[in-house]
């Protein structure tokens, strides 16, 4: 270990505001600031205990067996503080979160699947007897599951699956079958050689019926041997973008049978004589897919969260240029351009996570209401969590990457953990919905509310309630620039894209088209208007909730998130000026203003960049990054990172005498 | 492999309105070339070692490496071959797909890329004649590389730390590396395969610094291969992609080599220290030059790679019925499916053509130069610095726009759109950084705003900068011309406001460096509309022209394509043409429906279009793209490739897992 470097130093120096008044801020207070850091510690303090080569180094196989390793001891760990009382099936996700969140499984762990998918469905979907049987045994650990939904030829399509789950009346059993090749389950963390069950959805057929998809608990390995049972064929799918050590399986059924009782039932039955008994309120999966959603958003901050640290740590470091010759060269983090991709991605870190937080309360008292029997809301919060987890996997995904491209080619270097964090993050744009079609469905949503909004006698539900405010009033006034206009005129533009896109599909309607073409035609213009619905949320959320939460903080944190929103808010304006320009009054005047307010804020925020991202509080050991160091060693890292590579232990690689010496010679 | 093509893929090629062919011969720049890509292509096809049984991506790090030099020696032979001898050719760097099979061969990066493309041609642009006659020798001893950048400095070149001073008592210079950040850092087979390389130091003689020049210098034994007394060499660890590229550091610990290594075609030292000025400083950057140029074509190509595996996988995959009724639709029918897609397809096609008017530019000013003629470096600098930033930022936005329009099965690694992204969006820092280069076009802007802002003469292509500044603006018009005018509009409009932004910081007192600095985002928004007016302008030109040479049928394909293009980035850009242009928010509505009329113009014809880029099975490694659209039996044979899969059970299980779920029971 060596100095600090100094620039940082400086730059620490300067901050404006108390660093741990802010942490606990975000946090939700000092307890939980001091919770989050005693699980850290204990991840991070016995870290020795299985400290390895990079696993980047390690070939595909040997990575899987690594992670292995460190998943067994993450879960051991996790079973002490089980036995000592201090986490249960009710806090255990927190207690995981912060545990995923400072392990160093860059490639991520296989077992985490039994956490994040096995247990709460059997939480969520068994009944009160399954939950007896299994709920216990998976809590001990003493069976892996893994979730095996999506296949070879279907994905956020789920109506589309084909394997099959037939009742067999004559020995009360369920036959399991994937009749193609497409039907194959593909995807399941942890399926390929790590769980021995699995929750699988499949097509329900009882008394030559098809009563479509179900959850039914399968043992797919034997629990002693871990050979795989009759009936099933399993396997690993292969090499990926990233996450190569989460063991991603193909699963395929030939007969293979199951004991009635293992239908999840909790919901719907089959009887014993094969009776289908339908769920009485078939909305309720909806429930575990709206908390899956929420759950993608907090992840998504903290990834952005770990990119925008190491990004705006090198950029105060690395020092390029002189701009006058004989003085010594600028930080990056000088130049605007450089705070152009970086402040609105810390801006970004801040409103995704107050954002996701209030979505998090939020449905969890719809959650209540849905328990006491009120649904009204819930195609509100399904509607909401669609257009929230499509775009903040994809404002995630792009300020990564803006991050990672705005260190230059070191951002390129596997050591920096740029490259791991972006390819983690963008596969969320993929799975557990894409995007397109997520956003489609939150589309679907506006049209509907907007199409009955003239007939609506009631209020609308809170979150579309202002299309009514937006369309009674319009945009008539002259544009002002401030962080209230600029949150009306998204909702402005929201209203006006929906307006015209229902108005477009009402056209093609008249002139013969079906609606579902005439859906397909306007669906480029839909998920616009998704998009902007979704960008009123995120703004109006975001800009509410920190003039709630700074009400008793110092005047010094008030500040800078006051800055942090307006930027956030200037920011996407200019962005989105096109929809500006287009639906509401604003000009080439108020433009240039707005430009010029935008760089205003980067240079106010300039000098409490550092400080914005130390209050993220991720620790080295979390960021795993030779560019984001706390102490901005960001040289000697990158060098002590190289030397590393088992290619640099040899001062000559044997393909020399091999291929390079032969050909030289003119012998190869 | 063998199998039947798919049914929808058969359905797609007949509805094809053109001949492919035709449009592949146009791609490949002629018959001739289609012809001999296929005759390398087949020649090493025949050479087994080249394949893989396991792919490359399972192995360790060190065997990745080790795998990729087995291969390069074996494709440097061929190339030998193909080459009578002679692969110190500049012509190897024309724009191409003649070697493509190669992108095959390494699925990633061959270590004796900058070998074969950069060394041997900046010894040949830079080394005065006795020393090619020297060097350039077909059997040379010398796998080489290029070795500019550090550890410290990237596209600042002039901030480069490492020196090369002379001492004349030994007719010598001394290479050192002063500190950390001065350790070369990156330069592709540097760590552990070039023996030799081409070094960018500070020139001191007699303490003068004369800045950047380039010097041959020998870093590893002959024959041992291990580095020479005072170097320390290896390779940088793993990266985001270019895993078998071999990127290395190199130090100097005052390393001599004899004064003849310096490369002196436009400058020399003499033997007292006497320092002979080159004609133009910007010579010695003629190698970057050449690279950003070339790279144009290269990633039209990645383009066509990501094109070609979206819409076939897209014209296979069924997913969800339109109607509830009806058999699942393919994804290709869906509307924001085609979105995400021909826009692929048409910059590809951008991308190709725009790269051969580049090198074609490249080409007559380098005739120039050797004419004493250096007029037109300025504008093709900066020319090439804006399309460079440009096209690789375009080209990896789209390739990752393909990616992820293949859903969950775009992350496979079989796919192979996670390699391709890797690879393209590395060209958005390497030889010059994105924001670097926009900057420089910048400055090549705004010295022709200052004329037009005083009135002075402006050359023929900033002529519509005089019209902006007299408001000589014409009605709007929805078409292809009308949209040029309106992105020069654009160009005009971006490079006022900032001009005005940076006059008034020096107005206010400020710098000029930091008025600079405070006008740079809005500097670079201008340079980036700029690039893309001529893209869209050279683009739209080039089609219009070779329409009148191709038959009538491909004409019809090629110029929907091309008004696609326009009418995207009209659209992208709409708000730009609101606030500089003569556009209204009605034509924006009819640009928007002109848009959606031409995906379902070009729909019947996607598959043809990427069947027309001719990449065969071989160079895409893609369980998706493959010709035969056999998508899901290619992912499940790529899948029982996973070495993980040749265990019943892996070992992992009775280490680890087995004692974590026993042990409640024991």
């Amino acid at each position: 270990m060596g100095q600090m470097n100094e620039d940082l130093k400086r730059e620490r120096e300067k901050c404006s505001f108390n660093m741990n008044d802010l942490i606990n801020l975000m946090d939700g207070g000092p307890d939980k600031t001091k919770m989050r850091r005693e699980r850290e510690d204990i991840m991070i303090s016995r870290r020795d205990a299985y400290a390895d080569i990079p696993e980047e180094y390690l070939s595909y196989k040997e990575q899987y067996e690594q992670a292995v390793k460190k998943s067994a001891y993450v879960f051991s760990l996790l079973r002490r503080l089980q036995h000592e009382g201090k986490t249960n099936l009710h806090n255990y996700r927190d207690v995981m979160a912060n545990f995923l969140r400072s392990s160093d499984v860059g490639t991520g762990f296989p077992i985490a699947i039994h956490y994040i998918m096995f247990i709460p469905t059997i939480m969520s979907q068994a009944s009160e007897e399954q939950q007896a049987q299994w709920l216990q045994r998976a809590w001990d650990c003493n069976i892996v599951g893994s979730y095996a939904q999506t296949e070879l030829g279907h994905g956020t399509f789920i109506r589309g699956l084909e394997t099959t789950a037939t009742y067999d009346p004559s020995t009360k059993e369920f036959v399991l079958n994937s009749p193609t090749l497409t039907s194959y389950k593909w995807w399941g963390g942890g399926l390929g050689q790590t769980a021995n069950y699995a929750i699988v959805v499949a097509q329900l057929y009882t008394k030559g019926e098809c009563h479509g998809v179900h959850l039914f608990i399968v043992q797919l390995r034997d629990e002693e041997t871990h050979m795989p049972l009759p009936g099933i064929k399993i396997g690993d799918v292969g090499l990926k973008m990233a996450l190569n050590g989460v063991n991603n399986g193909f699963l395929g059924f030939n007969n293979c049978r199951i004991p009635r009782n293992q239908m999840l039932m909790k919901h719907s039955q089959v009887l014993e004589d094969g009776t289908y008994v339908r769920s009485p309120n078939s909305k309720l999966n909806y429930g575990a897919m709206v908390f899956t959603r929420v759950v993608i958003a907090c992840d998504m901050v903290n990834y952005l969260s770990k990119a925008a640290t190491i990004a705006v740590r090198f950029s105060a470091v690395r020092r390029q240029c002189q701009s006058k010759a004989g003085e010594p060269e600028s930080q990056i983090l000088d130049y605007l351009t450089q705070q152009h991709k970086l402040l609105p991605a810390v801006a970004a870190c801040y409103a995704l996570k107050v954002t996701a937080g209030k979505l998090w309360d939020t449905f969890s008292i719809v959650n209540e209401e849905m328990i006491a029997g009120n649904y009204e809301r819930l195609p509100e919060i399904h509607a909401l969590s669609c257009c929230l987890k499509a775009i903040a996997t994809r404002d995630a995904a792009s300020f990564i990457e803006t991050c990672r491209l705005a260190c230059g080619g070191h951002g390129f270097t596997y050591s920096s953990n740029l490259p791991a964090t972006y390819c983690n993050a963008v596969a969320a744009c993929t799975y557990e919905g894409e995007n397109t079609v997520l956003l489609l469905q939150t589309a679907r949503f506006l049209a509907k509310t907007w199409q009955d909004i003239d007939n609506e006698n009631g209020k609308l539900t809170p979150t579309v309630e202002y299309l009514k405010t937006a369309k009674v009033k319009g945009y008539s006034h002259e544009w002002v620039n401030s962080v209230e206009n600029i949150v009306y005129g998204f909702q402005v533009v929201s209203m006006r894209k929906i307006a015209s896109c229902v108005k477009s599909m009402q056209t093609r309607v008249a002139s013969g088209a079906t609606f579902e073409d005439a859906w397909n035609m306007a669906s480029v213009q839909l998920v616009s208007a998704a998009e902007a619905h979704c960008r009123v949320m995120i703004l109006s959320t975001f800009s509410s909730e920190i003039k709630e939460m700074t009400r008793t903080t110092s005047k010094e944190i008030k500040r800078v998130l006051e800055q942090i929103v307006t930027l956030y808010a200037v920011y996407w304006a200019l962005e989105r000026l096109s929809d500006l320009l287009q639906y509401t009054t604003i000009t080439g005047a108020h433009v240039d203003n707005l430009r010029a307010w935008y760089e205003e804020l980067l240079t106010q925020l300039r000098p409490n960049a550092v400080g914005l991202v130390d209050a993220f509080d991720l620790r080295d050991e979390m960021l795993q990054s030779t560019l984001g160091a706390y102490d901005g060693r960001v040289y000697e890292r990158l060098m002590e990172a190289a030397l590393q590579s088992p290619l640099n232990a040899e001062p000559v690689n044997y393909t020399f005498q091999k291929y390079l010496k032969p050909f030289l010679q003119g012998k190869l | 492999m063998g199998g039947r093509v798919n049914e929808d893929l058969i359905k797609e090629r007949r509805k094809c309105t053109f001949d492919i062919k035709e449009l592949t011969h146009i791609i490949d720049c002629g018959e001739e070339n289609t012809i001999k890509r296929k005759q390398i292509d087949n020649y090493i096809l025949n050479i087994k070692e080249l394949w893989d049984d396991v792919p490359e991506e399972y192995l360790s790090h060190k065997e990745r490496y080790e795998n990729a030099i087995k291969k390069a020696f074996i494709v440097l032979k061929v190339l030998r071959q193909l080459h009578t001898g002679n692969i110190q050719i500049t012509d190897h760097r024309t724009p191409t797909n003649v070697y493509s099979i190669q992108d095959g061969i390494f699925r990633n990066v061959n270590p004796l890329l900058i070998h074969i493309g950069l060394f041997w041609s900046t010894i040949a642009a830079q080394a005065s004649t006795e020393q090619q006659a020297e060097w350039l020798q077909p059997d040379s001893s010398m796998i080489g590389t290029y070795v500019q950048t550090e550890l410290g400095h990237g596209s600042f070149i002039r901030g480069i730390e490492t020196t090369a001073t002379y001492d004349s008592t030994t007719d010598e210079f001394i290479l050192h590396t002063p500190r950390l950040s001065a350790y070369k850092w990156w330069p592709g087979g540097l760590g552990n395969t070039a023996n030799a390389c081409l070094v960018m130091a500070q020139l001191y003689i007699n303490g003068t610094c004369h800045g950047l020049h380039i010097f041959l210098a020998q870093i590893r034994d002959f024959d041992t291969h291990k580095p020479l007394p005072g170097i320390k060499v290896g390779e940088i660890g793993p990266k985001m992609g270019f895993n078998t590229a071999d990127n290395g550091f190199l130090g100097f610990d005052n390393h001599r080599i004899p004064r003849t290594n310096m490369l002196m075609k436009n400058v020399q030292v003499l033997r007292d220290g006497t320092y002979v000025k080159p004609k133009h400083d910007k010579l010695t950057y003629g190698s970057m030059l050449l690279t950003r140029v070339t790279l144009i074509s290269d990633l039209a190509y990645q383009l066509s790679k990501a094109a070609t595996i979206a819409v076939r996988y897209s014209a296979v995959r069924r997913q969800s019925p339109i109607k509830s009724n009806e058999p699942e639709r393919q994804i290709l029918d869906f509307v924001s499916q085609q979105h995400k897609l021909f826009i692929t397809i048409a910059s590809s096609h951008v991308y190709r053509v725009v790269g051969l008017w580049m090198w074609n530019s490249h080409k007559r000013v380098t005739a120039d130069i050797h004419e004493g003629n250096m007029g037109q470096l300025p504008e093709l600098h900066a020319l090439a610095c804006c399309l460079k930033a440009i096209s690789s930022r375009d080209a990896s936005a789209l390739v990752e726009q393909c990616r992820l329009a293949c859903g969950g099965h775009g992350y496979m690694m079989a796919s192979n759109l996670p390699q391709i992204y890797a690879y393209t969006t590395a060209a958005v820092t390497y030889e010059g950084e994105y924001t670097v280069l926009l900057l420089q076009t910048a400055r090549y802007l705004v010295k022709f705003w200052r004329l037009a802002a005083e009135h002075k003469p402006l050359p023929q292509n900033f002529a519509y900068f005089e019209d902006y500044i007299k408001k000589n603006f014409e009605q709007w018009r929805n078409s292809p011309e009308g949209i040029i005018e309106g992105f020069k509009a654009i160009v005009a409009g971006k490079t006022k406001a900032a001009y005005d932004t940076l006059q008034c910081n020096l107005r206010n007192g400020r710098e000029f460096e930091e008025a600079w600095n405070m006008a740079s985002v809005q500097l670079t928004n201008a340079s980036e509309a700029y690039a893309r007016s001529l893209l869209c302008e050279v683009f739209w030109k080039e089609t219009v022209q070779l329409s009148t040479k191709v038959s009538k049928s491909l004409a019809i394909v090629l110029e929907q394509l091309a008004e696609l293009y326009l009418m995207y980035w009209a659209l992208e850009k709409h708000g730009d043409l609101l606030l500089y242009s003569t556009i209204s928010r009605n034509d924006i509505e009819a640009l928007q429906s002109r848009y959606e009329e031409l995906l379902a113009l070009i729909r019947p014809n996607a598959v043809g279009l990427v069947d027309a880029f001719d990449i065969r099975d071989e160079v895409l490694c893609s369980t998706l793209g493959a010709y035969d659209g056999r998508v899901y039996e290619r992912m499940m044979e790529e899948a029982s490739k996973s070495p993980l899969n040749e265990d019943v059970v892996n070992e992992s299980f009775h280490k680890y897992i087995r004692p974590v779920t026993m042990k409640n029971k024991l």
